[in-house]
């Protein structure tokens, strides 16, 4: 059993810490790549699409074991549970600025619109093999990019935050749309996420006591990793000075373990918002100020992955105290 | 003495108009509160306005730091368009 020391940790400026690799990556079958090895395990289903799959049994028992550890952890904080479908408002989505920072990786939702005699076109244009999708719509929803984006405008909605602030936990399948044979790139993924409202202390001190927390997870499941600063995809020249501001103020580190590639995955992450979401929506203190949210993020589907790559694909091979953590 | 219209630049696109009363060649503007997408607004309004293209390890905090530093990155890449 892992154990977790209830005491806040410090909530000084988070500095990067690098933690040497615990452990050598286990060699890979130079024939196969790591992909076509979970394929055909049956771990991941192939369906055709690079970065789409279906999970098997086994897949989902160790999704599971690794939520209920983060469940257990995460358990004495007093968080709400909510839960959304994988789908969000379009206009919600449009109020979250992220069109502003990742327009390539949004899946829009387009649905048929038409008459019958728009019927008839689309079968005929499917019949000769042509393009039947340029009479589609984009409807009011569009595919969540992140499983904490749905809250914000449900936390504005509760009011003014408490002293002691809010803190949810939630999980989503999420949408990237950025196609990728490294099966640690999925297009649709779930991220399970702890998500904080409330001062900067108390987001700076959320930050530090989710990054301890991972770590004594990560050294219990004797994964190897390291955390770093990191930056998210912006889009463009604009974004190039977008990661350089997240960088150099420290707001995104990464747990980051080598999974398919030499260069290591970012399996979870730690961000500081500042008051993006709070302005974006309107979220204030008990005092009136601006509020500042913050989230850990745990990209359920990698940490699955790290797993497998470093115990093996047969989960009945895997350390005793592992499995035992997992409950598996 | 600041340049007028970088100065006018910096007063419109850093969204710090209304919060402060005077802008120095010093002004620390992320400490006077421009945001991280506000500086962004602000480096292509540069771009526009002095047809100038910022290269990428130019795009860092530094060098929107203050409107000293601003200006000096501004006229470093005019002479070198009009190379």
């Amino acid at each position: 059993m892992i154990s977790i020391d209830p005491v806040i940790a410090s909530v000084e400026r988070v500095t990067p810490v690098e933690y040497p690799h615990q452990c050598r990556v286990p060699k890979m079958d130079a024939k196969l790549s790591f992909v076509e090895q979970l394929i055909g395990s049956g771990l991941l289903i192939s369906t055709g699409v690079d970065g789409l799959y279906g999970r098997n049994a086994m897949f989902e028992d160790v999704v599971a074991g690794f939520q209920r550890i983060v469940t257990r952890v995460g358990a004495g904080d007093g968080a709400d549970t909510v839960s959304f479908p994988p789908t969000m408002t379009r206009d919600q989505l449009e109020t979250s600025g992220y069109l502003k920072n990742f327009p390539r990786l949004l899946g829009t939702v387009h649905s048929f619109c038409g008459h019958d005699d728009d019927h008839r076109a689309l079968l005929a244009q499917l019949d000769a093999g042509g393009d039947w999708t340029l009479d589609q719509r984009a409807t009011d929803l569009v595919l969540t990019p992140a499983a904490c984006y749905p809250l914000y405008p449900m936390m504005a909605a509760l009011g003014s935050l408490p002293e002691e602030g809010r803190t949810f936990d939630i999980c989503s399948f999420c949408f990237r749309r950025e196609p990728s044979r490294d099966p640690a790139r999925m297009q649709h993924f779930r991220q399970r996420e702890y998500v904080r409202a409330g001062t900067s202390e108390q987001i700076a001190a959320f930050r530090q006591r989710w990054m301890d927390r991972a770590r004594e997870i990560m050294d219990a499941l004797r994964l190897p990793y390291e955390i770093v600063p990191a930056n998210d995809p912006f889009f463009g020249r604009a974004g190039k000075l977008m990661k350089a501001h997240q960088l150099e103020q420290g707001l995104k580190m990464e747990l980051t373990i080598p999974v398919a590639n030499v260069e290591p995955t970012a399996c979870v992450s730690f961000n500081d918002h500042r008051e993006n979401f709070a302005v974006a929506w309107d979220i204030r203190l008990a005092n009136g100020d601006l509020a500042r949210t913050g989230c850990v993020g745990f990209g359920l589907e990698r940490i699955a992955l790290a797993l497998f790559r470093h115990h093996g694909l047969d989960i009945e091979a895997w350390p005793a105290d592992v499995r035992d953590l997992l409950t598996l | 003495m600041l340049n007028k219209a970088i100065a006018d630049i910096i007063l419109d696109y850093s969204g710090l108009r209304s919060t402060i009363s005077q802008l120095d060649d010093d002004t620390d503007l992320y400490s006077a509160g421009m945001k991280s997408f506000a500086s962004v607004q602000l480096m292509l309004a540069l771009e526009d306005t002095f047809d100038i293209s910022f290269p990428e390890h130019m795009l860092t905090r530094a060098t929107f730091r203050n409107p000293a530093a601003i200006e000096q990155a501004v006229n470093a890449l005019k002479m070198r368009s009009a190379a």
